[in-house]
């Protein structure tokens, strides 16, 4: 069984530190996506993994086995390239049994399990063709079945749907969620497209500037955001932030107002808050509630109808943007006065380092 | 094909054309002069360079030129000599020049940016200033061969070949075309178990058939072409190349005709190679779609 534990890894290029210390345990079986802005170290952390990139510091397991200074090939894992790299020169069928052929597999092992990959895959039909003659998605089709035939431990993915259209990514999405169910394997996939990552994932690993920010379920990450970073960085639509201080503190309850807010009372642990300290609220568009006795009262900028929901962007009186989205039906035009208000139990307050404050759980 | 329409487009075309078949004159008239006065007699073959004549089979038309050079000089011989020592040179060079390249492009070691410039920089150097001290190493170096070791090389075909096995152009341009290539190639393949040599002769050479052929043209016409080298280092016969041979029809009075039989000969090995290659050349491309 292949679970993975990473400790304290690091890796500098020359004097440039990207990846700062990341520690994560992940489970055999597990679907972990690596997501954050690019440039962040995700696909770094990825070919560390893969043994493609040499530790700087700290130390990888795979399987409970230190592989620091194990060769790529020895480390049980299969990766799949955003640039898919297949073998210009091979078929497919040459492409997919690579590997095997390496091992020296014998033929009929080879051929059977190539076939039973193209199977899964559904691109029987491929075999005989050079990539060349392919379209983007059957490359990376084959990209996977290179993999899959290794059958390893873990999988390794790094973008690789980011070269496909809309609509194929969306089928692919469903291949890749599909095979991880089938074939139980421990798979780790980089994207920084937040929505494969809330539909893909177990757990979701947010990464800034070469440092985690965050590990959780797709949906702690949504509704408690550790911190400003990862509060805007999961949903979509972005979530608003509003500036706030606490002006009374109940047990287990903190009211807050602003500028551009009156008073509202979320349930929060309210240790090392005082009167007057200033916070951040963190309120989704879908969780702002339209009350005639709203605590936020904002002009409507923009209207976008989107059918089954309708995303409103409009103006605080301080002159800072927040979108609201509301039901499809619900009639609103540009230049209306909306009172809005936050689900209080959903809604999140940051201290002034960025950090959410906790609830009680 | 371009659909021609307007009188204007068809005349800028024409023109063009023109232009081409006269480049394609110049260098072509040289080729044909030869192999048209390697049939003709020393007296009519200075008599028809001043008209037109020259380029065309006129006059007193054979073979004899062709017997004279035979009888000369040892041809054949020098013939095998110079594929011979061409043929294991660009072997060897395509084979070790590639390796290089590659550990250059692909392995991580220390200094290797550092003794690659020194290699890039060896290009400016001609061979002509290197040439004696050169000859003064081969000189003393010893040899393993048939008859136990023996020190110093010269009069041997290794003597003429082991020395530019490696160079600087073939490496150089084996480095600019793996450069070119996706790294993740080589990962994928790493990934996949290979070892550095199987990426070597499995992923990479098969997909560097152009770079390959290229490269075995520019060091087949080095090596064929070789004159001073193989002037200083075989004082016996045996082990002479065709353009060292030349000189045996320069000497007391210069028998032309057989000048030109000799040259049409000993050009017919780098036009067939030539040939060749092309068809490899274009096959590689086409099969590797690797612009796909
Ligand atoms: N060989 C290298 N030498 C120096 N710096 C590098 C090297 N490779 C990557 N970096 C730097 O490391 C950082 C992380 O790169 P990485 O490729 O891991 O980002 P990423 O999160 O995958 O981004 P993207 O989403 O754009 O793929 C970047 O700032 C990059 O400039
Ligand atoms: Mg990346």
């Amino acid at each position: 069984m292949a679970g993975l534990s990473l400790q304290n890894l690091q890796k500098t290029y020359g004097k440039v530190e990207v990846i700062k210390g990341v520690n994560l345990e992940i489970e055999h079986g597990e679907f972990v996506v690596f997501v954050g802005p690019s440039g962040c170290g995700k696909s770094t952390l990825l070919r560390m993994i893969a043994g493609l990139e040499d530790i700087t510091g700290g130390e990888l397991s795979i399987g409970g086995q230190v592989v620091n200074a194990m060769q790529p090939r020895d480390r049980g894992v299969a990766m799949v390239f955003q640039s898919y790299a297949l073998y210009p020169h091979m078929t497919v069928y040459d492409n997919v049994g690579f590997g095997l052929r390496i091992k020296k597999t014998p033929k009929d092992e080879r051929d059977a399990k190539i076939r039973e990959a193209a199977r899964i895959l559904q691109m029987e039909h491929l075999l005989d063709r050079k990539p060349a003659q392919l379209s983007g998605g059957q490359r990376q089709r084959v990209a996977i079945g290179r993999a899959i035939v290794r059958q390893p431990e873990v999988f390794l993915f790094d973008e690789p749907l980011s070269n496909l259209d809309a609509s194929l990514r969306m089928d692919m999405r469903m291949e890749i969620s599909k095979l991880h169910q089938d074939l139980g394997a421990t798979m780790i996939y980089v994207t920084h497209d937040q929505v494969e990552a809330m539909t893909l994932a177990d757990k979701i690993v947010v990464l800034n500037a070469g440092v985690v920010q965050q590990v959780g379920s797709p949906l702690e990450l949504y509704n408690r955001p550790a911190n400003l970073f990862v509060a805007g960085f999961i949903g979509s639509p972005k979530m608003n932030f509003i500036a706030v201080q606490v002006d009374e503190i109940k047990p287990g309850m903190v009211t807050v107002s602003g500028p551009d807010i009156r008073a509202v009372s979320i349930p929060v642990v309210t240790d090392g808050l005082t009167v007057g300290t200033a916070l951040t609220l963190g309120t989704r568009p879908h969780q702002m509630l339209t009350a005639d006795q709203g605590a936020i009262t904002a002009t409507v900028m923009l209207v976008e109808h989107l059918g089954n929901e309708t995303i409103v962007s409009l103006r605080l009186p301080s002159g800072k943007a927040i979108v609201a989205g509301l039901d499809g039906d619900f009639p609103v035009a540009v230049g209306d006065t909306l009172h809005l208000t936050p689900e209080a139990n959903k809604a999140v307050l940051f201290d002034e380092d960025g950090r959410s404050l906790p609830i009680k759980s | 094909m371009a659909a021609v329409t307007s009188p204007n487009q068809r005349l800028k075309i024409s023109l063009k054309y023109l232009l081409l078949i006269l480049v394609a004159l110049v260098f072509v008239f040289p080729i044909v002069f030869m192999v048209v006065s390697s049939f003709k007699p020393d007296l009519q073959l200075l008599r028809d360079t001043s008209s037109f004549a020259a380029f065309l089979p006129v006059g007193d038309i054979s073979l004899d030129n062709y017997f004279a050079a035979f009888r000369r000089a040892p041809v054949g011989l020098f013939v095998f000599n110079s594929i011979f020592v061409t043929t294991l040179t660009v072997l060897g060079s395509l084979f070790l020049c590639s390796m290089a390249a590659f550990a250059f492009v692909f392995l991580e070691f220390r200094g290797k940016e550092i003794v690659l410039s020194i290699i890039i920089a060896t290009l400016i150097v001609p061979f002509e200033t290197i040439a004696v001290p050169m000859l003064m190493v081969v000189n003393s170096l010893p040899w393993i061969g048939g008859s136990g070791i023996t020190w110093g090389w010269l009069n041997t075909y290794h003597v003429q070949i082991v020395p530019f096995l490696a160079d600087a152009l073939t490496i150089f341009l084996f480095v600019q075309f793996f450069r070119d290539l996706p790294k993740e190639l080589i990962e994928a393949a790493r990934l996949d178990g290979a070892s550095w040599f199987q990426i070597y002769s499995m992923v990479i050479v098969p997909i560097a058939g152009p770079v390959f052929a290229t490269a075995a043209i520019l060091k087949f016409l080095a090596m064929y072409n070789q004159y001073l080298w193989p002037l200083m280092v075989t004082q016996s016969e045996q082990f002479r190349p065709v353009m060292v041979g030349l000189q045996y029809f320069f000497q007391l009075n210069t028998a032309w005709g057989e000048v030109m039989a000799y040259l049409s000969m000993i050009t017919l090995p780098v036009l067939a190679f030539y040939l060749f290659l092309q068809r490899a050349f274009i096959t590689s491309i086409a099969s590797t779609g690797i612009k796909g």
